[in-house]
């Protein structure tokens, strides 16, 4: 300590301190606060550059995704538009068929009335015809049988004696 | 070959092994060429001499000096020295200003407007007319006439300072110039001083207070490093291991430390948390004693590490003499050059630590309460 004592020089701790908080300030001014400031910048800029970039990464990702997405989209809005389509088809021509056959179906059972009502006409108008030349050939029958007396007499006789057999 | 792959190990081996045979042979050469027993003796005492005026030379290389000494040649009165003169600024009851050269290497009892002065182990004495000094000045600095000579160390600061600022201005310009990226010598800095602010500053500090502290951390990093690699030079100057620059670091480091802290800081100093009363009033005096011997470890740590490089790697340097044979002298040489490597890593070093060190005591300053949880 004696010897630490013995060496020390006041006048030279005085100075150091002067000279040195002196060149403290003097770096800080003109060395250490620029210094400082630009490395910073350049980081920041180096930091704001890797972002960005990352970013537009992200954001290139993102539209892959949208466009792949869009695309599936599409192709199912095909696939369900085309499904949709032959739906209808298939639909309309189950409709069409079921159509034709009740229409068919309608016109059978009309034409079956028709000809029903038809042959019910003809059918009486028949009955009519065969009733008219029934009678027509019985009066012409019984005209011609009625002028023929002795078998008329005769035949009476007959059927007069079928009766008493009964 | 095993030896033929590690030529250096081999080397220092083969000159440990022959060493001893060839220093003992000078002895014993030496012996049988001194016919009477007086010029042996005369021989040895010759011998010591020389090994106290190496001792000597050492002690004074360690020392402050008035003078800018390069080298010196000649022996005795006939010794010339080769340098220049500094300015000497003495304050004892009035400024006394006069030329290094006129105590004519420390010889010389110099008189100033009625005041006389003399130069011991680089520390100038006011004596009286016949060089008397007052013998409690050896060991009480205020007795001494106060010295603001622009000494050899001061000299040393004022071109470390002036290199500083040209080279760190210099950086700082090159960004302007240069787009925002380094240029030239300060290619080799950068990188330094983004390793005091990303190894040494955001970590002991913290990143939120870190950027008020770094004008100082950069300016004694800088400045420590740079003295330290100067004391390698044969300039031999030897700043760093003076405790009044080291002490002045140390105490600069503590005054930031204390005006810069918050109050948690003093809390944990008078008031510890988490402990009872008791125990508070028995740490206070304890934990104000720690403050003060922090700056002053900083100090003795710094002074005590270059003054003994300085004094392993010259005594090495003065073997090579007292050896005196080409094995010994040898030896001595490759250790001197292989200490001089690690000496230069030492000086990196010990920046560092100081800088590390202060960086720490800044961060437990205005260190946050987060912590005030894990006492409990």
């Amino acid at each position: 300590m004696e010897q630490l004592l013995g060496t020390f020089s006041l006048g030279l701790f005085i100075l150091q301190i002067v000279i040195f908080v002196g060149l403290i300030f003097l770096l800080k001014k003109f060395a250490w606060k620029p210094i400082l400031d630009a490395v910073n910048t350049r980081e920041e800029g180096i930091k704001n550059a890797l972002l960005s970039a990352e970013n537009a990464k992200k954001e290139m990702q993102n539209l892959k995704a949208d466009n792949e997405k869009l695309l599936a989209e599409a192709r199912a809005e095909r696939d369900a538009l085309m499904k949709e389509a032959r739906e209808i088809k298939e639909k309309m021509i189950n409709d069409a068929k079921v159509e034709a056959q009740a229409q068919g179906e309608k016109l059978i059972a009309q034409a079956k009335a028709t000809i029903e009502g038809e042959k019910n006409a003809a059918l009486a108008d028949l009955k009519n015809q065969v009733s008219t030349l029934s009678i027509e050939i019985a009066e012409k029958v019984l005209k011609e049988e009625l002028s023929n007396k002795e078998a008329q007499t005769k035949l009476v006789d007959k059927l007069l004696g079928e009766a008493k057999l009964n | 070959m095993v030896i033929y792959k590690k030529p250096l190990q081999f080397i220092i081996a083969a000159l440990f092994s022959v060493m001893p045979i060839i220093a003992n042979a000078n002895p014993t050469v030496d012996s049988v060429a001194t016919t009477t027993e007086q010029t042996a003796k005369e021989n040895v005492s010759e011998e010591q001499k020389k090994v106290e005026e190496r001792a000597e030379f050492i002690q004074h290389h360690l020392l402050d000096s008035h003078g800018f000494t390069l080298f010196s040649y000649g022996e005795k009165e006939n010794e010339h020295h080769v340098g220049f003169p500094l300015p000497v600024i003495l304050w004892d009851e009035g400024l006394h200003i006069f030329s290094s050269s006129e105590f004519k290497h420390d010889t010389a009892i110099v008189e100033s407007k009625g005041k006389y002065f003399k130069i011991e182990h680089g520390i100038v004495y006011s004596c009286d007319k016949n060089g008397v000094v007052d013998h409690q000045a050896h060991t009480n600095p205020l007795k001494r006439p106060l010295d603001f000579s622009i000494t050899k160390n001061v000299f040393m600061i004022l071109v470390v300072g002036l290199l500083m600022f040209l080279l760190f201005g210099g950086l700082a310009k090159s960004y302007k110039k240069n787009n925002g990226i380094a240029k030239g010598v300060g290619r080799f800095f950068e990188p330094i001083v983004i390793f005091v602010r990303d190894e040494i500053a955001i970590p002991n500090i913290g990143e939120k207070h870190y950027k008020k502290y770094m004008s100082h951390l950069l300016s004694v990093f800088f400045f420590i490093w740079f003295l330290n690699m100067f004391g390698l030079t044969p300039l031999g100057v030897n700043v760093t291991g003076n405790i009044a620059i080291t002490a002045a670091l140390a105490i600069i480091t503590y005054l930031i430390t204390n005006i810069s802290a918050n109050k948690n800081y003093w809390g944990h100093i008078f008031w510890m948390p988490g402990v009872p009363p008791i125990m508070r009033i028995v740490l206070a005096p304890i934990e104000l004693l720690g403050t003060i011997i922090k700056p002053f470890s900083l100090t003795i740590r710094l002074y005590a590490n270059m003054v003994a490089g300085h004094i392993v790697l010259m005594s090495i340097i003065a073997m090579m003499y007292t050896f005196n044979n080409v094995a010994g002298s040898g030896f001595s040489f490759v250790l001197a050059f292989v200490l001089s490597i690690l000496e230069i890593l030492v000086a990196g070093l010990q920046a560092y630590i100081f800088t590390m060190l202060t960086a720490l005591y800044f961060g437990s300053a205005c260190e946050e309460h987060h912590h005030e949880e894990a006492h409990h």
